[in-house]
């Protein structure tokens, strides 16, 4: 226990010395690195601008209020493509997670020098690129509207998809899995009866997670072209209709609310 | 049990055990799925065009580009990387407040709903939609972008701070209390290093989330590698995008396992 002599007593200290110097070096290292990386970006803006924030953002929630409401009219089309684009992203990642997911968990991977670092590959790749970039490269590749949404969402959900499903393959008890190739069971009977219904429960819950998180993201889809409501806000914004980016926004608000409702309930129902 | 008959076939129960409810999504599903694909409009011409263009630009993976548009990936790339780090703390440290004020076993209740609030309004917008409403206020640039992670970073980690403050082990702290801490030495003493742990990692995973998207605040104009991927991909430069994208990749990777490190190594 580390403990400092003075005048004669013995004084608890949490650290010892060196642990100390370490804790404040570390510190100040960290410190150091923030005030640097502050310093290159405050070059990089304009005060004048910043100073101005206040005055502008006052000037913006003014032109904002009240909501256009006739303007919801034209919003009902945008809202069920933003839904579509989450629960068809979600379902084709779904697809093509399960088997990545099954390459890639050690338990069951065909090959585990060979399949399964191509499994985590996939997993990083899809993960690591954010679904704006994906619908940025669809967009260009076949076209702008919501095909190219499905897909970005889709592509990017599969990474989440199959990295918690792995994990969940991995934690799976394998007496149960014993149990069945004890009765003689095929390798495909073994992952039917043997694993999937214990990781059944996992995935539904994934699924929604993702679905959930997936509504969000293809709100702003639109802002590259790739259909939803995105569209209509960025519309809004370069034709300064700030009535109706207030609408979009509520809009917006309400449908993430909804489905982080949803999919609440029915995790809380799987679990 | 005698009068059962002697042949009985084995049925594996279904995952959901009411039949109108599991009957009933079959249905939902298919009928929503006919919707769905009904009202999707795709211009299958423009889609095969594409198939031509993604030959492109799969191909222009091998090799990237790195050399020819080398400034401005550089430029952008440790935008992207100060823009992940200032946020990433400025965000933390603003979160701590919020957190513990939004742990019910830590504050009075009306401290409990605003900051409860406060993270719920932080965490709905995308942080992509704050940017854009940050580029407006604060001007093109660096500074709305590294604004729009902080928010969102506040709205992530003051979340997992208060339910990890909530779940912990009342009985540390009931002891540290007891011994006459003040306040502050009490949070010092008892919270502080039952939460460590986990928070030390979730910081360092919201660090690699930060990363991943400074590299899309920059399309609304937020600054960062973003706009240069924009400009790439808008003249058709695919060999350039694809560098930015595996450098992108390669860093979030690096990110990843590092973190994974930190981790163990914490625990």
């Amino acid at each position: 226990m580390p403990v400092v002599h003075k005048a004669g007593t013995k004084i608890w200290q949490r650290r010892s010395t060196r642990a100390q110097l370490a804790v404040w070096f570390g510190w100040l290292l960290g410190v150091a690195i923030f005030v640097y990386c502050w310093r290159l970006i405050s070059e990089k803006t304009i005060w004048f601008f910043v100073m101005d924030a206040p005055v502008q953002a006052a000037d913006m929630a003014e032109r904002m209020v009240p909501p256009k409401w006739s303007y919801m009219e034209q919003l009902w089309g945008p809202v069920w493509d933003t839904i579509n684009i989450a629960t068809l992203g979600t379902m084709i990642a779904i697809v093509i997670a399960v088997p990545v997911a099954f390459c890639a968990a050690r338990n069951t991977t065909p090959s585990r020098t060979l399949v399964r670092p191509v499994a985590l590959f996939i997993i990083v790749s899809s993960r690591s690129i954010n679904s704006l970039i994906w619908a940025l490269m669809l967009v260009t590749l076949i076209g702008p509207g919501v095909l190219a949404g499905v897909i970005a969402i889709g592509l990017r959900s599969i990474g989440f998809c199959a990295k918690l499903l792995y994990e969940a393959i991995e934690e799976i008890d394998q007496n149960q899995v014993e149990a069945i190739i004890a009765t003689g069971a095929a390798r495909s009977q073994q992952l039917s009866f043997g694993i999937v219904p214990q990781i059944l429960p996992a995935f539904a819950g994934i699924s929604v997670f993702r679905w959930d998180i997936n509504i969000r993201e293809s709100t702003v889809l639109g802002l590259v072209g790739a259909g939803g409501i995105g569209l209509q806000l960025d519309a809004s914004i370069s034709t300064l209709a700030w009535t109706q980016v207030s609408l979009i926004l509520l809009v917006i608000l309400a449908t993430v609310i909804v489905s982080e409702w949803v999919s609440a309930r029915v995790r809380h129902a799987i679990i | 049990m005698s009068n059962t008959p002697a042949i009985r076939r084995w049925k594996r129960p279904p995952f959901i055990t009411n039949p109108t409810l599991r009957w009933g999504l079959w249905v939902g599903t298919a009928i929503y799925l006919a919707f769905a694909f009904g009202t999707m409009e795709v211009d299958w011409g423009r889609v095969s065009e594409g198939a031509v263009r993604g030959q492109r630009f799969i191909a222009s993976f091998f090799p990237p580009d790195f050399t020819s548009r080398w400034e401005s990936i550089r430029d952008g790339i440790l935008e992207s990387m100060w823009m992940t780090i200032t946020s990433t703390v400025v965000g933390i440290i603003l979160s701590v407040p919020v957190g513990l004020g939004a742990a019910r076993n830590l504050s009075w209740r009306p401290v409990y709903l605003l900051c409860r609030g406060v993270l719920a309004v932080s965490r709905t917008f995308p942080e992509i939609i704050l940017a854009i409403f940050f580029v407006k206020l604060f001007g093109f640039g660096p500074f709305a972008g590294f604004l729009a992670l902080s928010v969102g970073t506040i709205g992530f980690y003051g979340k997992l701070l208060a339910e990890d403050i909530e779940s912990m082990d009342p009985v540390q702290a009931e002891a540290i209390k007891s011994v006459g801490a003040g306040w502050l030495q009490w949070l010092n003493y008892s919270v502080q290093p039952q939460v460590m742990p986990r928070m030390i990692g979730l910081g360092i995973y919201r660090l690699d989330i930060n990363f991943r998207e400074s590299a899309v605040v920059g399309i609304v104009g937020g600054g960062g590698i973003g706009a240069t991927l924009l400009t790439s991909f808008d003249r058709y430069e695919f060999d350039s995008a694809a560098a930015i994208l595996l450098i992108i990749i390669g860093i979030v990777m690096v990110l990843e396992y590092t973190s994974g490190y930190i981790r163990e190594w914490v625990q």
